[in-house]
């Protein structure tokens, strides 16, 4: 039993990995997804290198973890996304 | 905002119905932690449909199959916001999230279940896991 928002596409809710093109990524709960923008909500982000950490160091720790949130709401737009993962699905 | 009470006393009910304690006060938190010895599951309850409504069944499951902890307690996200803050203090190296689910033996964190690997998966996928973790911790010696 729960709340559910089918309308907002399979990923509504699921914490996902949101590489963009470039040095970006961006973890966050999928708020939606469509042609135009992907929405996350309380996300991560970080860049190639900063803190010294790659990407990848940066998404495996996240999938061990969790993300400390840096945003409450960020709108990527969908011409920019490389790709977008289920968190959850990333080896640890 | 909370839920309207209503709405969410029966996902309150799907942990207490099979034994969990409900911690609601932050005083709660402390006086459950505070009893050390032994192993206690502490499960973050939230109303997320897209994870919740899997993690219930699945820590029910994950308990019929056993081995079971020694104390059961669960906090819930968004209603009881001091107690999860509270408890959230025995477990700050991990982000906040909910539904989470945390295993401690003797007073030590030694396993924690973050949203991120509870949503998307089916009940059976969220027990299996949480089995494997009281397999290694509740289990008694031999």
């Amino acid at each position: 039993m729960g709340t559910f928002h089918q309308d907002k596409g399979e990923l509504h809710g699921i914490t996902v990995v949101v590489d963009m093109e470039g040095d970006r990524v961006y973890v966050g709960r999928c708020w939606e997804m469509n042609d135009r923008e992907v929405v996350l909500l309380d996300a991560d982000e970080h860049a190639d290198g900063e803190d010294g950490r790659s990407k990848e160091e940066f998404i495996r720790r996240a999938a061990e973890v969790g993300v400390w949130k840096k945003h409450d709401r960020v709108v990527l737009p969908a011409a920019d996304v490389a790709s977008v993962t289920r968190l959850g699905d990333v080896e640890v | 905002m909370p839920y309207d009470n209503l709405l969410v006393q029966p996902m309150r009910e799907e942990l207490t119905a099979i034994g969990f304690k409900e911690l609601l006060t932050p005083t709660d938190v402390d006086e459950f932690m505070a009893e050390e010895s032994g192993t206690s599951l502490l499960v973050v309850n939230s109303v997320c449909g897209c994870a919740a409504g899997m993690a219930r069944p699945g820590v029910r499951l994950a308990l019929q199959q056993g081995p079971t902890p020694h104390r059961l307690a669960t906090v819930f996200a968004g209603q009881d916001v001091e107690a999860v803050a509270q408890a959230r203090g025995y477990f700050s190296d991990y982000p906040p999230s909910s539904p989470s689910m945390a295993l401690f033996r003797d007073g030590e964190l030694v396993h924690f279940v973050p949203r991120h690997r509870i949503e998307g998966r089916t009940a059976v996928e969220v027990a299996n896991d949480l089995v494997k973790a009281l397999q290694e911790h509740c289990a008694p010696a031999t």
